[in-house]
Protein backbone atom coordinates (compact mmCIF):
# COMPACT_ATOMS: atom_id res chain seq x y z
CA UNK A 1 0.00 0.00 0.00
CA UNK A 2 1.46 2.96 -1.06
CA UNK A 3 2.00 6.65 1.21
CA UNK A 4 -0.84 8.16 -0.39
CA UNK A 5 -3.15 5.33 0.19
CA UNK A 6 -2.99 5.00 3.77
CA UNK A 7 -2.52 9.69 3.45
CA UNK A 8 -5.71 9.21 2.42
CA UNK A 9 -7.10 6.54 4.40
CA UNK A 10 -6.11 8.32 7.02
CA UNK A 11 -7.73 11.79 6.30
CA UNK A 12 -11.25 9.58 5.13
CA UNK A 13 -11.34 7.65 8.76
CA UNK A 14 -10.67 11.51 10.10
CA UNK A 15 -13.66 12.91 8.60
CA UNK A 16 -16.12 10.12 9.02
CA UNK A 17 -15.48 10.14 11.95
CA UNK A 18 -15.57 13.55 13.24
CA UNK A 19 -18.90 14.37 10.94
CA UNK A 20 -20.82 10.71 12.83
CA UNK A 21 -19.41 12.24 15.81
CA UNK A 22 -20.64 16.10 15.45
CA UNK A 23 -23.49 14.95 13.48
CA UNK A 24 -24.63 12.55 17.12
CA UNK A 25 -23.78 15.16 19.45
CA UNK A 26 -25.80 17.96 17.68
CA UNK A 27 -29.00 16.10 16.99
CA UNK A 28 -28.95 14.60 21.03
CA UNK A 29 -27.84 17.80 22.56
CA UNK A 30 -31.13 19.31 23.51
CA UNK A 31 -32.11 15.78 24.70
CA UNK A 32 -28.64 15.71 27.02
CA UNK A 33 -29.58 19.65 28.26
CA UNK A 34 -33.50 18.60 29.06
CA UNK A 35 -32.05 15.61 31.10
CA UNK A 36 -29.24 18.18 32.72
CA UNK A 37 -31.77 20.78 33.78
CA UNK A 38 -34.10 18.06 35.28
CA UNK A 39 -31.56 16.20 37.19
CA UNK A 40 -30.49 19.83 38.69
CA UNK A 41 -34.31 20.35 39.44
CA UNK A 42 -34.01 16.72 41.19
CA UNK A 43 -30.52 17.13 43.35
CA UNK A 44 -31.94 20.82 44.10
CA UNK A 45 -35.08 18.94 45.78
CA UNK A 46 -33.44 16.33 47.17
CA UNK A 47 -31.44 18.86 49.73
CA UNK A 48 -34.48 19.61 51.13
CA UNK A 49 -35.62 15.84 51.46
CA UNK A 50 -38.04 15.76 48.31
CA UNK A 51 -37.95 12.65 46.84
CA UNK A 52 -38.32 13.57 42.94
CA UNK A 53 -38.91 10.78 39.79
CA UNK A 54 -37.69 12.51 36.37
CA UNK A 55 -40.91 12.71 35.32
CA UNK A 56 -42.25 14.99 38.21
CA UNK A 57 -39.10 16.72 38.28
CA UNK A 58 -40.11 19.86 36.97
CA UNK A 59 -43.65 20.08 38.66
CA UNK A 60 -42.60 19.54 41.98
CA UNK A 61 -39.72 22.12 41.13
CA UNK A 62 -41.76 24.62 40.74
CA UNK A 63 -44.83 24.11 43.16
CA UNK A 64 -41.56 24.13 45.88
CA UNK A 65 -39.24 26.40 44.75
CA UNK A 66 -40.63 29.79 45.10
CA UNK A 67 -37.98 31.99 45.12
CA UNK A 68 -34.60 31.52 43.24
CA UNK A 69 -32.45 34.81 43.28
CA UNK A 70 -29.19 35.74 43.00
CA UNK A 71 -26.92 37.33 45.87
CA UNK A 72 -23.80 38.85 46.19
CA UNK A 73 -20.86 38.41 48.16
CA UNK A 74 -22.28 40.85 50.94
CA UNK A 75 -25.60 39.12 51.20
CA UNK A 76 -27.18 42.01 48.63
CA UNK A 77 -29.85 40.80 46.00
CA UNK A 78 -28.30 40.80 42.42
CA UNK A 79 -30.21 40.71 39.09
CA UNK A 80 -30.01 37.55 36.75
CA UNK A 81 -32.21 34.01 36.68
CA UNK A 82 -30.35 32.01 39.27
CA UNK A 83 -30.92 28.33 38.03
CA UNK A 84 -28.69 29.46 34.80
CA UNK A 85 -25.77 30.12 36.92
CA UNK A 86 -22.51 28.32 36.62
CA UNK A 87 -20.36 27.80 39.73
CA UNK A 88 -17.52 26.28 37.86
CA UNK A 89 -17.52 30.03 36.04
CA UNK A 90 -18.17 31.66 39.06
CA UNK A 91 -15.41 30.67 41.53
CA UNK A 92 -12.60 31.64 38.95
CA UNK A 93 -14.13 35.07 39.45
CA UNK A 94 -12.73 37.05 42.87
CA UNK A 95 -15.39 37.37 45.81
CA UNK A 96 -16.73 40.55 45.01
CA UNK A 97 -18.22 39.83 41.38
CA UNK A 98 -19.52 36.19 41.99
CA UNK A 99 -23.32 35.54 41.60
CA UNK A 100 -24.27 33.56 44.36
CA UNK A 101 -27.43 31.74 43.56
CA UNK A 102 -30.32 30.77 46.68
CA UNK A 103 -33.38 28.90 45.71
CA UNK A 104 -35.78 29.42 48.91
CA UNK A 105 -38.39 26.35 49.31
CA UNK A 106 -41.96 26.86 50.92
CA UNK A 107 -42.92 23.13 51.67
CA UNK A 108 -45.86 22.95 53.78
CA UNK A 109 -45.07 26.64 55.41
CA UNK A 110 -41.97 26.23 56.25
CA UNK A 111 -38.96 27.86 54.72
CA UNK A 112 -35.77 26.56 53.55
CA UNK A 113 -33.03 27.56 51.61
CA UNK A 114 -30.38 25.42 48.92
CA UNK A 115 -27.45 27.05 48.10
CA UNK A 116 -24.75 25.37 45.16
CA UNK A 117 -21.96 24.39 46.01
CA UNK A 118 -18.41 23.18 44.26
CA UNK A 119 -14.85 21.72 44.78
CA UNK A 120 -12.50 19.15 43.45
CA UNK A 121 -12.51 15.56 44.39
CA UNK A 122 -9.33 13.36 43.14
CA UNK A 123 -9.78 13.15 40.15
CA UNK A 124 -12.30 15.75 39.16
CA UNK A 125 -14.85 18.27 39.84
CA UNK A 126 -17.52 17.88 42.94
CA UNK A 127 -20.68 19.49 43.53
CA UNK A 128 -23.82 19.65 45.41
CA UNK A 129 -26.74 20.93 47.09
CA UNK A 130 -26.80 21.84 50.85
CA UNK A 131 -30.43 22.82 52.35
CA UNK A 132 -31.14 24.77 55.53
CA UNK A 133 -33.64 25.18 57.60
CA UNK A 134 -35.57 28.53 58.44
CA UNK A 135 -32.58 29.07 61.05
CA UNK A 136 -30.13 28.98 58.23
CA UNK A 137 -27.93 27.03 61.01
CA UNK A 138 -29.54 23.55 60.58
CA UNK A 139 -28.42 21.29 58.07
CA UNK A 140 -32.20 19.93 56.01
CA UNK A 141 -30.22 17.76 54.18
CA UNK A 142 -27.54 17.21 51.24
CA UNK A 143 -27.09 16.43 47.79
CA UNK A 144 -23.29 15.51 46.04
CA UNK A 145 -22.50 14.27 43.19
CA UNK A 146 -19.16 13.88 41.28
CA UNK A 147 -17.51 13.61 37.61
CA UNK A 148 -14.96 10.64 37.91
CA UNK A 149 -14.37 9.89 41.50
CA UNK A 150 -13.54 6.17 42.10
CA UNK A 151 -16.40 4.11 42.46
CA UNK A 152 -16.63 2.58 45.26
CA UNK A 153 -14.66 4.73 47.27
CA UNK A 154 -14.88 8.54 46.27
CA UNK A 155 -17.93 8.26 44.46
CA UNK A 156 -19.75 7.17 47.60
CA UNK A 157 -20.38 10.66 48.83
CA UNK A 158 -23.27 10.53 46.33
CA UNK A 159 -24.92 7.86 47.98
CA UNK A 160 -27.40 8.06 50.20
CA UNK A 161 -25.58 6.55 53.45
CA UNK A 162 -23.16 8.86 52.77
CA UNK A 163 -24.98 12.09 52.45
CA UNK A 164 -27.97 11.87 55.28
CA UNK A 165 -25.28 11.97 57.82
CA UNK A 166 -25.33 15.62 56.99
CA UNK A 167 -28.91 15.93 58.12
CA UNK A 168 -29.23 17.85 61.52
CA UNK A 169 -25.73 19.05 61.43
CA UNK A 170 -24.80 22.47 61.87
CA UNK A 171 -22.84 25.14 60.34
CA UNK A 172 -22.61 27.89 62.92
CA UNK A 173 -21.90 26.99 66.75
CA UNK A 174 -23.50 28.30 69.44
CA UNK A 175 -21.96 31.44 69.75
CA UNK A 176 -22.98 32.03 66.69
CA UNK A 177 -19.25 32.02 64.64
CA UNK A 178 -19.19 29.95 61.54
CA UNK A 179 -18.11 26.32 61.77
CA UNK A 180 -18.91 24.23 58.49
CA UNK A 181 -19.41 20.54 59.38
CA UNK A 182 -15.92 18.37 58.52
CA UNK A 183 -15.90 15.52 56.99
CA UNK A 184 -13.33 13.06 59.37
CA UNK A 185 -11.29 9.88 58.19
CA UNK A 186 -11.74 7.45 60.87
CA UNK A 187 -15.18 8.24 62.03
CA UNK A 188 -16.68 11.47 63.73
CA UNK A 189 -17.64 11.60 67.34
CA UNK A 190 -21.25 11.26 67.73
CA UNK A 191 -22.09 14.11 69.51
CA UNK A 192 -20.28 16.71 67.13
CA UNK A 193 -22.50 18.73 65.41
CA UNK A 194 -19.92 19.82 62.73
CA UNK A 195 -18.57 17.02 61.69
CA UNK A 196 -19.47 13.98 59.63
CA UNK A 197 -17.70 10.44 58.93
CA UNK A 198 -15.48 10.25 56.09
CA UNK A 199 -15.40 7.22 53.19
CA UNK A 200 -12.83 4.39 54.11
CA UNK A 201 -10.17 4.78 50.74
CA UNK A 202 -12.03 7.95 49.78
CA UNK A 203 -10.04 10.59 52.12
CA UNK A 204 -9.19 13.11 49.36
CA UNK A 205 -12.40 13.38 48.41
CA UNK A 206 -13.33 13.29 51.78
CA UNK A 207 -11.17 16.01 52.21
CA UNK A 208 -12.65 17.86 49.01
CA UNK A 209 -16.18 17.76 50.22
CA UNK A 210 -14.76 19.47 53.76
CA UNK A 211 -13.19 22.13 51.22
CA UNK A 212 -16.12 22.46 49.55
CA UNK A 213 -18.79 23.04 52.50
CA UNK A 214 -16.20 25.69 54.09
CA UNK A 215 -15.59 27.77 50.75
CA UNK A 216 -19.05 27.22 49.23
CA UNK A 217 -20.98 28.26 52.50
CA UNK A 218 -18.59 30.74 53.98
CA UNK A 219 -19.02 33.49 50.77
CA UNK A 220 -23.30 33.02 52.11
CA UNK A 221 -22.05 34.08 55.14
CA UNK A 222 -23.31 38.16 54.92
CA UNK A 223 -26.55 36.64 53.38
CA UNK A 224 -27.44 34.28 56.12
CA UNK A 225 -26.69 36.58 58.66
CA UNK A 226 -29.17 39.07 57.29
CA UNK A 227 -31.48 36.29 57.49
CA UNK A 228 -31.03 35.91 61.01
CA UNK A 229 -31.17 39.23 62.47
CA UNK A 230 -34.28 39.69 60.12
CA UNK B 1 -7.78 -19.65 10.88
CA UNK B 2 -7.92 -17.48 7.68
CA UNK B 3 -10.43 -16.37 4.88
CA UNK B 4 -9.29 -18.98 3.05
CA UNK B 5 -11.02 -21.57 5.36
CA UNK B 6 -13.79 -19.87 5.82
CA UNK B 7 -14.82 -19.74 1.94
CA UNK B 8 -17.07 -22.98 2.41
CA UNK B 9 -20.12 -21.86 3.72
CA UNK B 10 -20.21 -22.61 7.39
CA UNK B 11 -22.99 -23.15 9.87
CA UNK B 12 -24.06 -20.22 11.95
CA UNK B 13 -22.63 -21.96 14.91
CA UNK B 14 -20.66 -24.74 14.00
CA UNK B 15 -18.24 -26.55 16.33
CA UNK B 16 -15.42 -24.14 15.23
CA UNK B 17 -17.66 -21.06 16.38
CA UNK B 18 -19.32 -21.84 19.00
CA UNK B 19 -15.40 -22.79 20.48
CA UNK B 20 -14.88 -18.83 19.71
CA UNK B 21 -17.66 -18.21 22.01
CA UNK B 22 -16.96 -20.96 24.71
CA UNK B 23 -12.82 -20.96 25.04
CA UNK B 24 -12.28 -17.03 26.10
CA UNK B 25 -14.51 -18.26 29.34
CA UNK B 26 -12.59 -20.70 30.79
CA UNK B 27 -9.39 -22.39 28.93
CA UNK B 28 -8.59 -18.82 26.62
CA UNK B 29 -9.67 -16.04 29.50
CA UNK B 30 -8.41 -12.86 28.84
CA UNK B 31 -8.06 -12.40 32.45
CA UNK B 32 -6.98 -15.41 34.12
CA UNK B 33 -4.55 -17.27 31.05
CA UNK B 34 -3.97 -13.71 28.75
CA UNK B 35 -3.82 -11.62 32.45
CA UNK B 36 -5.26 -8.36 30.58
CA UNK B 37 -7.26 -6.33 31.18
CA UNK B 38 -6.26 -6.24 34.92
CA UNK B 39 -6.45 -2.49 35.52
CA UNK B 40 -9.74 -2.17 35.22
CA UNK B 41 -10.58 -5.12 37.26
CA UNK B 42 -8.75 -3.74 39.89
CA UNK B 43 -10.35 -0.12 39.80
CA UNK B 44 -14.06 -0.95 39.72
CA UNK B 45 -14.88 -4.57 41.31
CA UNK B 46 -15.48 -2.31 44.63
CA UNK B 47 -19.02 -3.48 43.99
CA UNK B 48 -21.22 -6.04 42.48
CA UNK B 49 -23.58 -2.79 40.53
CA UNK B 50 -20.46 -1.49 39.03
CA UNK B 51 -19.07 -4.46 38.01
CA UNK B 52 -22.32 -5.79 36.00
CA UNK B 53 -22.70 -2.03 34.23
CA UNK B 54 -19.08 -2.42 33.19
CA UNK B 55 -19.45 -5.89 32.00
CA UNK B 56 -22.35 -5.56 29.78
CA UNK B 57 -20.58 -2.24 28.69
CA UNK B 58 -17.55 -4.25 27.08
CA UNK B 59 -19.89 -6.85 25.59
CA UNK B 60 -21.94 -4.10 23.58
CA UNK B 61 -18.60 -2.44 22.62
CA UNK B 62 -16.30 -5.52 21.50
CA UNK B 63 -19.00 -7.13 19.90
CA UNK B 64 -19.40 -3.64 17.78
CA UNK B 65 -15.41 -3.01 17.06
CA UNK B 66 -14.74 -6.36 15.97
CA UNK B 67 -17.53 -6.45 13.55
CA UNK B 68 -16.66 -2.99 12.17
CA UNK B 69 -12.60 -3.73 12.02
CA UNK B 70 -13.48 -7.28 10.47
CA UNK B 71 -15.39 -5.33 7.62
CA UNK B 72 -12.93 -3.02 6.87
CA UNK B 73 -10.07 -5.69 7.51
CA UNK B 74 -9.37 -5.44 3.69
CA UNK B 75 -8.85 -1.84 3.42
CA UNK B 76 -6.99 -0.77 6.46
CA UNK B 77 -3.36 0.05 5.75
CA UNK B 78 -1.14 -2.28 8.04
CA UNK B 79 1.33 0.73 8.99
CA UNK B 80 -1.91 2.27 10.97
CA UNK B 81 -3.97 -0.14 11.93
CA UNK B 82 -3.65 0.33 15.67
CA UNK B 83 -4.47 3.95 14.64
CA UNK B 84 -7.24 2.77 13.33
CA UNK B 85 -8.89 0.45 16.19
CA UNK B 86 -8.19 3.47 18.45
CA UNK B 87 -10.25 5.58 16.52
CA UNK B 88 -13.12 2.61 16.30
CA UNK B 89 -13.19 1.80 19.68
CA UNK B 90 -12.93 5.66 20.66
CA UNK B 91 -15.72 6.91 18.59
CA UNK B 92 -18.04 3.98 19.57
CA UNK B 93 -17.67 4.55 23.16
CA UNK B 94 -17.53 8.11 22.79
CA UNK B 95 -21.03 7.74 20.60
CA UNK B 96 -22.70 4.99 22.91
CA UNK B 97 -21.83 7.14 25.73
CA UNK B 98 -23.45 10.25 23.98
CA UNK B 99 -26.60 8.45 22.90
CA UNK B 100 -27.41 7.13 26.59
CA UNK B 101 -26.77 10.17 27.86
CA UNK B 102 -29.22 11.46 25.49
CA UNK B 103 -32.23 8.88 26.24
CA UNK B 104 -31.51 7.31 29.66
CA UNK B 105 -29.79 9.46 31.39
CA UNK B 106 -29.61 7.59 34.85
CA UNK B 107 -27.57 4.60 32.93
CA UNK B 108 -25.32 7.21 31.76
CA UNK B 109 -24.45 8.79 35.11
CA UNK B 110 -24.17 5.29 36.66
CA UNK B 111 -21.55 4.80 33.67
CA UNK B 112 -20.01 7.72 34.21
CA UNK B 113 -16.28 6.71 34.32
CA UNK B 114 -16.03 3.33 32.79
CA UNK B 115 -16.84 4.67 29.40
CA UNK B 116 -13.20 5.88 29.44
CA UNK B 117 -12.00 2.38 31.00
CA UNK B 118 -13.30 0.81 28.10
CA UNK B 119 -11.34 2.75 25.28
CA UNK B 120 -8.12 1.73 27.44
CA UNK B 121 -9.43 -1.70 28.15
CA UNK B 122 -6.25 -3.83 26.29
CA UNK B 123 -8.48 -6.73 25.54
CA UNK B 124 -10.38 -5.23 23.00
CA UNK B 125 -7.51 -3.95 21.24
CA UNK B 126 -5.86 -7.37 21.77
CA UNK B 127 -9.11 -8.85 20.00
CA UNK B 128 -9.06 -6.71 17.44
CA UNK B 129 -5.37 -7.05 16.38
CA UNK B 130 -5.27 -10.81 16.91
CA UNK B 131 -8.69 -11.71 15.32
CA UNK B 132 -11.20 -9.62 13.83
CA UNK B 133 -8.24 -8.53 11.46
CA UNK B 134 -8.04 -11.53 9.90
CA UNK B 135 -11.78 -12.90 9.96
CA UNK B 136 -14.85 -12.72 8.75
CA UNK B 137 -17.79 -10.44 10.47
CA UNK B 138 -19.56 -13.43 12.07
CA UNK B 139 -16.35 -15.29 13.78
CA UNK B 140 -15.38 -11.76 14.92
CA UNK B 141 -18.29 -10.68 16.14
CA UNK B 142 -18.44 -14.03 18.02
CA UNK B 143 -14.85 -13.47 19.05
CA UNK B 144 -15.74 -10.28 20.65
CA UNK B 145 -18.46 -11.20 22.36
CA UNK B 146 -16.86 -14.39 23.83
CA UNK B 147 -13.76 -12.60 24.97
CA UNK B 148 -16.29 -9.86 26.95
CA UNK B 149 -18.67 -12.35 28.60
CA UNK B 150 -15.01 -13.92 29.95
CA UNK B 151 -14.00 -10.69 31.19
CA UNK B 152 -17.27 -10.32 32.28
CA UNK B 153 -17.64 -13.56 34.61
CA UNK B 154 -14.20 -12.35 36.34
CA UNK B 155 -15.23 -9.37 37.08
CA UNK B 156 -18.44 -10.10 38.33
CA UNK B 157 -17.06 -13.25 40.71
CA UNK B 158 -14.30 -10.44 42.26
CA UNK B 159 -16.69 -7.51 42.64
CA UNK B 160 -19.04 -10.03 44.73
CA UNK B 161 -16.14 -11.63 46.52
CA UNK B 162 -14.81 -7.73 47.62
CA UNK B 163 -18.31 -6.52 48.09
CA UNK B 164 -19.43 -9.53 50.38
CA UNK B 165 -16.26 -9.22 52.10
CA UNK B 166 -15.02 -5.86 52.35
CA UNK B 167 -18.67 -4.01 52.91
CA UNK B 168 -20.99 -6.93 53.45
CA UNK B 169 -23.51 -6.05 51.15
CA UNK B 170 -24.26 -7.03 47.69
CA UNK B 171 -25.71 -4.89 45.03
CA UNK B 172 -25.88 -1.87 48.22
CA UNK B 173 -28.07 -4.17 50.36
CA UNK B 174 -27.25 -5.70 53.57
CA UNK B 175 -26.78 -9.74 53.36
CA UNK B 176 -24.52 -10.38 56.29
CA UNK B 177 -27.02 -11.00 59.01
CA UNK B 178 -26.70 -8.71 61.95
CA UNK B 179 -26.01 -11.37 64.71
CA UNK B 180 -22.62 -12.11 63.11
CA UNK B 181 -21.74 -8.59 63.75
CA UNK B 182 -22.80 -9.03 67.64
CA UNK B 183 -20.56 -12.19 67.57
CA UNK B 184 -17.63 -9.96 66.61
CA UNK B 185 -17.91 -10.99 62.99
CA UNK B 186 -15.94 -7.39 61.00
CA UNK B 187 -16.18 -6.26 57.42
CA UNK B 188 -12.45 -6.58 56.58
CA UNK B 189 -11.37 -3.03 55.10
CA UNK B 190 -8.55 -4.68 53.29
CA UNK B 191 -11.27 -5.62 50.05
CA UNK B 192 -11.96 -2.24 49.13
CA UNK B 193 -8.31 -1.65 48.41
CA UNK B 194 -7.02 -2.35 44.71
CA UNK B 195 -4.61 -4.87 45.92
CA UNK B 196 -6.64 -7.24 46.93
CA UNK B 197 -8.47 -7.58 43.37
CA UNK B 198 -5.49 -8.68 42.32
CA UNK B 199 -5.53 -11.33 45.20
CA UNK B 200 -8.61 -12.38 44.62
CA UNK B 201 -7.90 -12.66 40.84
CA UNK B 202 -4.89 -14.70 41.88
CA UNK B 203 -7.10 -17.04 43.97
CA UNK B 204 -9.45 -17.53 40.64
CA UNK B 205 -6.54 -18.29 38.91
CA UNK B 206 -5.23 -20.98 41.44
CA UNK B 207 -8.83 -22.72 41.05
CA UNK B 208 -8.81 -22.84 37.33
CA UNK B 209 -5.09 -24.19 37.26
CA UNK B 210 -5.64 -26.89 39.77
CA UNK B 211 -8.83 -28.05 37.31
CA UNK B 212 -7.54 -27.59 34.93
CA UNK B 213 -3.88 -29.15 34.68
CA UNK B 214 -3.09 -28.00 30.64
CA UNK B 215 -3.17 -24.77 31.79
CA UNK B 216 0.02 -25.28 34.13
CA UNK B 217 3.17 -23.58 33.18
CA UNK B 218 5.64 -26.58 33.58
CA UNK B 219 8.25 -25.03 31.57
Amino acid sequence: MTNRYVFLYAAAMVVIVALVLSGAATLLRPMQERNMRIEKMQNILAAINIPAPRDEAETLFNQYITVAKIVDYRGEEMEGDAFEVELQDENRKPVEERQLPVFVADVDGETFYVVPLRGNGLWGPIWGYVGLESDVVTIAGANFDHASETPGLGAEISGERFEDQFKGKKIFDEDGNFRPVRVIKGGAPDDDPHAVDGISGGTITSDGVTNMLRNGLEVYKPYFEKIKSS
Amino acid sequence: MSDKDNNKKEALFSPRNQKLLTNPLGKDNPINVQVLGICSVLAITVQLRTSIVMAISVVAVMGLANVIISLLRKTIPPRIRIIVQLTVIASLVILVDQVLKAFVYDVSRQLSVFVGLIITNCIIMGRLEAFALQNKPWPSFLDGIGNAAGYGWVLLAVGFARELLGSGTLMGYNVIPGFLYEMGYEDNGFMILPPMALITVGVIIWIQRHKDRDLVDIS
